[in-house]
């Protein structure tokens, strides 16, 4: 499931929505939050590229249902304006084991954040691309597609 | 039909611009004449970098990202009518 929303999420709804009926041994999580780049806690903007942004995010899920045996995902990020310390990206998945579950959840934050068309501005900065990010998302990108 | 009309509409595309790009640049969207057959993302390209320094830095940089109908896509694409074609810097979310 991908939601792109100005509004918070709940964690606990979330991890209750993952829960499946049957052979759910594993769940994992992955919370992002508003870091500050240096401007002393003022006021972020996260901007996105609608319909493109939900293209994005739903191939991204596509692929790890793909890649691992999973029993459900939720990918959801927040836009517009943020605070430091405020919850922006939820990604979440369940499987019969942790494995599947860990590397899955992995792999989707990492190649969210070099693949879905979102920027921050803090202030009047656009925040920078960081190659560390290049490097994770790439590392599952040029792995085996089977 | 008209044709000489159609012809007209079949020439155009739609131009997105986001975050640094579109502040630095000064726009955020347009709408812009093909004005020839099988116009590619790298002829596009050029005809905007033609507009002044700005563009020509912004727009050949190598970390702008190209997209056509919301799909990442290389210099080689070759445009249609009514393409929406968006241009923005590396991405930051999450």
């Amino acid at each position: 499931m991908i939601r792109v929303q100005q509004g918070d999420f709940n964690i606990t709804d979330e991890y209750q929505a993952l829960l499946t009926k049957n052979d759910c041994g594993a769940v994992v999580t992955f919370v992002g939050r508003v870091r500050d780049f240096g401007g002393d806690g003022i006021p972020f903007l996260l901007q996105h590229y609608p319909g493109m942004t939900e293209n994005v995010l739903a191939s991204i899920e596509k692929e790890a249902l793909r890649r691992w045996p999973l029993l459900a995902s939720t990918i959801i990020h927040r836009v517009g304006e943020l605070n430091v310390d405020d919850q922006i990206v939820f990604v979440g998945v369940s499987s019969a084991h942790r494995k599947a579950a860990f590397q899955a959840c992995e792999f989707m934050i990492d190649v969210l954040k070099t693949q879905a068309p979102f920027w921050k501005k803090e202030g009047a900065h656009w925040v920078d691309a960081k190659d560390t990010d290049q490097q994770a998302a790439g590392t599952w990108l040029n792995s085996t597609k089977d | 039909m008209n044709s000489d009309n159609a012809s007209e509409d079949n020439a155009s595309i739609n131009i997105l611009y986001f975050a640094s790009l579109a502040e630095s640049l000064g726009c955020e969207c347009e709408s812009f004449n093909l004005a020839c057959e099988k116009v590619s993302v790298a002829d596009l390209k050029q005809q905007l970098a033609a507009r002044g320094e700005q563009w020509q830095r912004l727009i050949n940089a190598p970390s702008t990202r190209c997209a056509v109908n919301q799909s990442l896509a290389e210099d080689e694409q070759v445009l249609a009518s009514n393409d929406e074609v968006a241009f923005f810097p590396p991405v930051t979310g999450g």
